[in-house]
C-alpha cells in the first residue's frame, strides 16, 4: 500500500491507496471526483486529462502515489460557484460538447494550450495540440472554434490588464 | 421566432453539468455495498467449450462469486434475441442461433463472455478472472462473409446451414434484368463497404442492483432507450416483469446505434446481483468495447446500373453480403434490408430496382446498426456508381444527377419508399455555390505546382428517417411499434416539466424540447424541464436512434401540448368570462385577443389546482400525455462535396474543403443541428478516409485499442462548412426531417470520388489510407 498527501483542488488530502492505484481512480473512486473519465485503456483519450503541478497530465498514465506531493486540479476545481472559467464560458457558447464524457479532458487539455501559447493561437496549432483527446461526437468543429474564442478572450483581458 | 423558441440558436442549456465535471454517467453512480463484475472472455474465435475451473479464483481476495453460463441456464435466463423477423425470399424465417448471455458448450468470437467474476474492487475481479481456468478445444475460424458461404466452411451454428441467415429480395427481378439487358451503358463495380466499430467515448457500462425486499431490480445502463430494454429483458431474457424492473439510462456518453441493443453483461449484472445479494457493477475497458460492443457496416456487393442513349437511369441491380458476425444482435436483420435495400432509389428516378441481400455468420463481432445504419451502405453504393457512371459517360457528375432528380411529391419508389417532399436541385445547386465548383480547376492548377493531385467528389445522398409508421414496420417484421411518447406536467406555479420517451446521449434535448414549450407557452427555458431516461418516471418510450428524436419524439410532446393548451384556454376563458375560442396564449399570458383582457399562465395553472374555480365538471389539474405514431418515414436529403489533396510521394490524403448543404426541413435549434452535422461529418470521413476493422485469419481483432484503431483527430479534419435549404416534412406536425444522421451518411461517397478524381483511378476501397492510396497510383503507374 501507498501512503500519499496531495492537494487537490485546493483542499489537502491524505490518503492509504493500492500501489498499483491510478491518479484517474483515485480521484474518482477515493476522491468521489467522477468529471474526470476514463474512455481507454492505452492513454490516447485524454478523457482523463487533469492538471499536476499546473501542467496538462493524462491521469491514467501516473500512479497516485507519483502525484503524492503535488498540486492536483480536476475539472470541479477549474472554477467555483456561479463563475466559469472562460474555456468552459466558450464550450457552452459554441457548441463545443455533445455527450459531455471527453469535454473534461477537453478543457483541462485547452486550458494547458492556451496558457502555454501564451495567446499566439492559430486553428492548425489548436488542431495539432488536440492530438491526444479525442471527441466522437462534434468532429472538432466547434471544439476548435470554442478554443480560439477562449484564447482571444483571455488574451485579450489580459491585455486590457496591462 | 422568439429569441429562446423554435429557430432560435439557443446555447445548451444541459451544458452546466458536462462543462463542471457534474454529469452522472453509470460508472459515476455508486450504491451501499456495491460490488465489481469483470467477464472472463474467450481468446479463441471458435472453440468447444470445456471445464471451467474457477477453484483457485473462488479463494482469491475480495472474491464472492466466479458464475457461468450452465448456472445461467438452470435459473432460466433467456437467450438474446433479434427483435425484426426477416424471411427469405422461399418464405423460410431467418435462422437464428442460440446466443446465450454466458457461453454454453460453444464460443464463436474472440470476446464472447464465458463466465463472470463478482469481487470487492474491480482490480480484485480482475485478478481473479486471470485466475479462472477454462479448457477449450479450438475449431475451425471463418471472419469473412464470402467465405462464410463457401462450400466446407467452418459452420458457425448448427441451425444455419453454411452461415446463411437468409437469402433476401426487394424489387422486380425480371423487370430489372430486361432494363439491363436493353441499356445503353451499364456501369458494373464491386463495392465493400468496411466494417467499424462505433466507439462512443463513454464505455458501456451496467450497474444492478437487487432489493430482495421488494424483490425489485434497478438497472443503471448506458442505454439509448431504457424502456426497450425493460421491455427486452422483462419479455425475452426472464430476469424480472416490467413492474419490478427499473431501468436508468443517466448521462449517456454517445451512442450512435451502439447503445440501442440489450447486451449480455446488463442481463448478466442483474442476475448475479440476485445471486449474489449485492448490488453489481462492470464497466468496460475499452478493449473489451472493441471486443464486443455491437459493429457497423460489412457488406461486399456487385452492382450494375443501367443508362439509355440519353443518359437517363433505367435500372439498378445489387447483390449484397451482409456480415452479421457470431450472433444476431437486436435489430441486425433490419439493417441490411429494410434501412438499406429501401433507399436504393436515392434522389433518382429509377424505373426498376432489384436487391438481393444475403446475411451470413462468421465468427466476429456481432454486427448491428451504427449511424445512418443501411443507408451509409445505399448512399456509397450508389454515389459511387453515379460518380463512376458520369466518368465513363464523359458528362458532368453534377450533370448526371439532375437530369435524373426525382421532382414531383409525393414519389413512389419501387422499393416500398414513399417520399413526401424534398428539394434535391436546391440542395445541389447550394452546395456547388458553396464549393465555388467552377473555381475547381484553378484550385487543382494551383496544387499541382505545389507537386500535390487535387480532386473534388460530390455525393446527394437521402435518407429515411422516424423509423416509423408502427403498423408500417410491424409489416415488415419489427417487434415493437415505434411511436413515442410524451407527458406534460404543468405545474401548480405554472412552470412545466415534460416527461419524453426520447433520450438524449449528446443530442441536446433538454434545449430543443424546451424550445418548443417556451415557443408555445412563451415561458422561459429555465421554467421549463426535460425528464428522461428513467421507467419509473416516464410511462414508456421507444427511445432516440434513426434520427427520430425531432421528427417523432417531438411531436408527441406537441400534441401533448395541444391537449394542455385547450384545458388551459377554458380555464383561461373562465376566469376572464371569454368565449374560448377567443383567448391565445403568448408571453406567459393567456390573452382574450384583440383587447387588454389577460390572465398571467402561472394564475391559470393555480386555478387548475386549487380547483375553487373552474368551468363545471372539469378535473382539476393541468397535464396532458400523448403518443405520436407518425403516418410516414421522413427523408432528410442534400448534397455534400468533398476536395482533398494528395500528396502523390506517400498517399496521403489531406481534406482541405467539405461543403454540406441539407434539407432537414424545420429546424428547432441551428447551432445544435450544425453539430449534429459536424459530428456525422466525422465519422463519415472517419470511415472513408482512417477507420477500419480488421480480424486476422483466426478471429482476432487486430484493431482493438486506440493504438490501432485510426479514430479521427483533430487534425484529421477540417473546418467544414455546412448549410441547410429547407422543405417543410408534411409528415409530421412540427414539419422536422431529422438530422442525426446525415453526415455519416452523405459523406464517404463524396470523399472516395474526390480521391479518386485527384489519383485518376476508378475503384478504391474504405479506407482511403495513405498505403492504399499509394498502391492505386504505382499499380496506375
Amino acid at each position: 500500500m501507498a501512503k500519499l498527501e496531495m492537494t487537490v483542488n485546493g483542499r489537502k488530502v491524505s490518503r492509504v491507496v493500492d500501489d498499483r492505484t491510478l491518479l484517474a481512480h483515485f480521484l474518482r473512486e477515493d476522491m468521489q471526483l467522477t468529471g474526470t473519465h476514463v474512455g481507454c485503456d492505452t492513454s490516447q483519450c485524454g478523457a482523463c486529462v487533469v492538471h499536476v503541478d499546473g501542467k496538462a497530465v493524462k491521469s491514467c498514465t501516473m500512479l497516485a502515489a507519483q502525484a503524492s506531493g503535488a498540486q492536483v486540479t480536476t475539472i470541479e476545481g477549474l472554477s467555483s460557484g456561479a463563475d466559469l472559467h472562460p474555456v468552459q464560458r466558450a464550450f457552452n457558447e459554441h457548441h463545443g460538447l455533445q455527450c459531455g464524457f471527453c469535454t473534461t479532458g477537453m478543457i483541462m487539455a485547452s486550458v494547458d494550450i492556451i496558457a502555454r501559447h501564451g495567446g499566439d493561437l492559430d486553428e492548425a496549432t489548436v488542431r495539432a495540440e488536440l492530438e491526444g483527446n479525442i471527441c466522437r461526437c462534434t468532429g472538432y468543429h466547434n471544439i476548435v472554434k470554442a478554443v480560439l474564442a477562449a484564447n482571444a478572450e483571455m488574451h485579450g483581458a489580459s491585455q486590457a490588464a496591462e | 421566432m422568439g429569441i429562446q423558441g423554435i429557430g432560435a440558436s439557443v446555447a445548451r442549456k444541459e451544458d452546466r453539468r458536462f462543462i463542471t465535471g457534474a454529469g452522472r454517467y453509470t460508472d459515476d453512480m455508486v450504491v451501499p455495498g456495491m460490488m465489481h463484475a469483470v467477464f472472463v472472455r474467450s481468446p479463441h474465435a471458435h472453440a468447444t467449450l470445456g471445464k471451467i475451473d474457477s477453484a483457485e479464483a473462488e479463494d482469491m481476495p475480495g472474491v464472492i462469486a466466479v458464475l457461468t453460463g450452465e448456472q445461467l441456464k438452470a435459473d432460466e435466463i433467456g437467450n438474446l434475441i433479434c427483435g425484426w423477423a426477416i424471411s427469405s425470399k422461399d418464405g423460410a424465417p431467418m435462422n437464428m442461433g442460440e446466443w446465450s448471455p454466458l457461453a454454453v458448450g460453444k464460443v464463436r468470437y474472440v470476446g464472447d463472455a464465458v463466465a463472470v467474476v463478482v469481487a470487492e474492487t474491480r482490480a480484485q475481479a480482475r485478478d481473479a478472472a486471470e485466475a479462472v481456468m477454462v479448457d477449450y478445444d479450438e475449431l475451425p475460424v471463418v471472419v469473412d462473409a464470402l467465405e462464410a458461404l463457401k462450400e466446407g466452411a467452418p459452420q458457425v451454428h448448427d441451425n444455419a446451414p453454411g452461415n446463411l441467415i437468409f437469402d433476401w429480395e426487394i424489387g422486380e427481378k425480371a423487370a430489372t434484368e430486361q432494363a439491363l439487358a436493353g441499356a445503353a451503358h451499364v456501369t458494373k463495380m464491386q463495392i465493400r463497404n468496411n466494417r467499424l466499430v462505433p466507439n462512443a467515448m463513454e464505455p458501456r457500462a451496467a450497474l444492478a442492483k437487487y432489493d430482495r425486499a421488494e424483490d425489485h431490480f434497478t438497472l443503471w445502463t448506458t442505454s439509448q432507450n431504457p424502456h426497450v430494454a425493460r421491455l427486452v429483458l422483462s419479455a425475452f431474457y426472464n430476469v424480472a416483469p416490467e413492474n419490478k424492473l427499473r431501468v436508468i439510462a443517466p448521462d449517456v456518453g454517445g451512442g450512435f446505434g451502439s447503445k440501442i441493443y440489450i447486451y449480455p453483461e446488463e442481463i448478466v449484472c442483474l442476475w448475479a446481483s440476485k445471486r449474489t445479494g449485492v448490488p453489481v457493477k462492470w464497466v468496460a475497458e475499452r478493449t473489451e468495447s472493441f471486443l464486443t460492443d455491437a459493429h457497423g457496416r460489412d457488406h461486399l456487393t456487385e452492382v450494375e446500373m443501367g443508362f439509355d442513349a440519353n443518359n437517363r437511369i433505367v435500372g439498378l441491380k445489387v447483390d449484397t453480403i451482409a456480415n452479421l458476425g457470431a450472433y444476431m444482435s437486436l435489430f441486425s436483420s433490419a439493417v441490411p434490408t429494410y434501412l438499406y435495400a429501401t433507399l436504393l432509389s436515392g434522389q433518382y428516378v429509377i424505373p426498376a430496382i432489384h436487391a438481393n441481400v444475403r446475411t451470413v455468420y462468421t465468427n466476429t463481432a456481432p454486427v448491428d446498426a451504427y449511424r445512418g445504419a443501411g443507408r451509409p451502405e445505399a448512399t456509397y453504393l450508389l454515389e459511387r456508381m453515379m460518380e463512376t457512371a458520369a466518368r465513363e459517360l464523359g458528362v458532368s457528375p453534377a450533370e448526371l444527377r439532375r437530369m435524373n432528380f426525382i421532382r414531383e411529391y409525393p414519389y413512389q419508389t419501387p422499393v416500398i419508399m414513399c417520399y413526401d417532399a424534398g428539394d434535391y436541385e436546391a440542395s445541389l445547386d447550394a452546395a456547388m455555390k458553396a464549393a465555388d465548383w467552377d473555381g475547381f480547376p484553378a484550385r487543382r492548377a494551383e496544387a499541382e505546382a505545389r507537386g500535390k493531385l487535387r480532386g473534388i467528389g460530390m455525393s446527394c445522398y437521402i435518407e429515411a428517417c422516424g423509423i416509423a409508421p408502427s403498423a408500417a414496420v410491424g409489416a415488415l417484421g419489427a417487434g415493437v411499434g415505434l411511436w413515442e411518447s410524451a407527458e406534460v406536467r404543468v405545474n401548480a406555479v405554472g412552470t412545466v416539466e415534460v416527461m419524453t420517451g426520447s433520450h438524449s446521449h449528446g443530442q441536446g434535448h433538454e434545449t430543443t424540447f424546451a424550445q418548443l414549450v417556451s415557443d408555445r407557452l412563451g415561458l422561459p427555458l429555465d421554467q421549463v424541464n426535460i425528464v428522461h431516461g428513467d421507467t419509473d418516471k416516464v410511462q414508456m418510450g421507444m427511445g432516440t436512434y434513426g434520427s427520430r428524436s425531432g421528427a417523432v419524439g417531438m411531436s408527441a410532446i406537441a400534441k401533448a401540448l395541444d391537449k394542455v393548451e385547450t384545458k388551459a384556454k377554458k380555464i383561461a376563458a373562465h376566469l376572464l368570462e371569454a368565449d374560448e375560442g377567443d383567448i391565445v396564449i403568448e408571453d406567459g399570458h393567456c390573452k382574450v385577443a384583440g383587447t387588454d383582457k389577460q390572465v398571467p399562465w402561472f394564475q391559470v395553472a393555480l386555478a387548475a389546482y386549487t380547483a375553487h374555480n373552474l368551468p363545471d365538471g372539469m378535473e382539476p389539474g393541468l397535464k396532458e400525455g400523448a403518443f405520436y405514431d407518425p403516418s410516414n418515414f421522413t427523408f432528410p436529403a442534400g448534397c455534400y462535396i468533398c476536395e482533398v489533396e494528395v500528396d502523390p510521394e506517400t498517399g496521403k490524403t489531406d481534406v482541405v474543403q467539405f461543403v454540406a448543404s441539407d434539407d432537414f426541413g424545420n429546424i428547432i435549434n441551428p447551432l445544435i443541428v450544425e453539430g449534429q452535422v459536424h459530428g456525422g461529418l466525422a465519422q463519415g470521413i472517419g470511415q472513408a478516409l482512417l477507420e477500419d476493422t480488421a480480424y486476422d485469419a483466426s478471429g482476432q481483432l487486430l484493431t482493438a485499442s486506440y493504438m490501432d484503431y485510426a479514430m479521427p483527430r483533430a487534425a484529421d479534419l477540417p473546418s467544414f462548412n455546412v448549410g441547410t435549404t429547407v422543405t417543410p416534412c408534411p409528415s409530421n406536425p412540427l414539419g422536422i426531417k431529422g438530422c442525426g444522421e446525415a453526415g455519416a451518411i452523405g459523406s464517404p461517397p463524396a470523399l472516395i470520388n474526390a480521391v479518386t478524381d485527384a489519383i485518376g483511378v476508378r475503384d478504391l476501397t474504405m479506407p482511403a489510407s495513405p498505403r492504399r492510396v499509394w498502391e492505386a497510383l504505382q499499380a496506375k503507374a
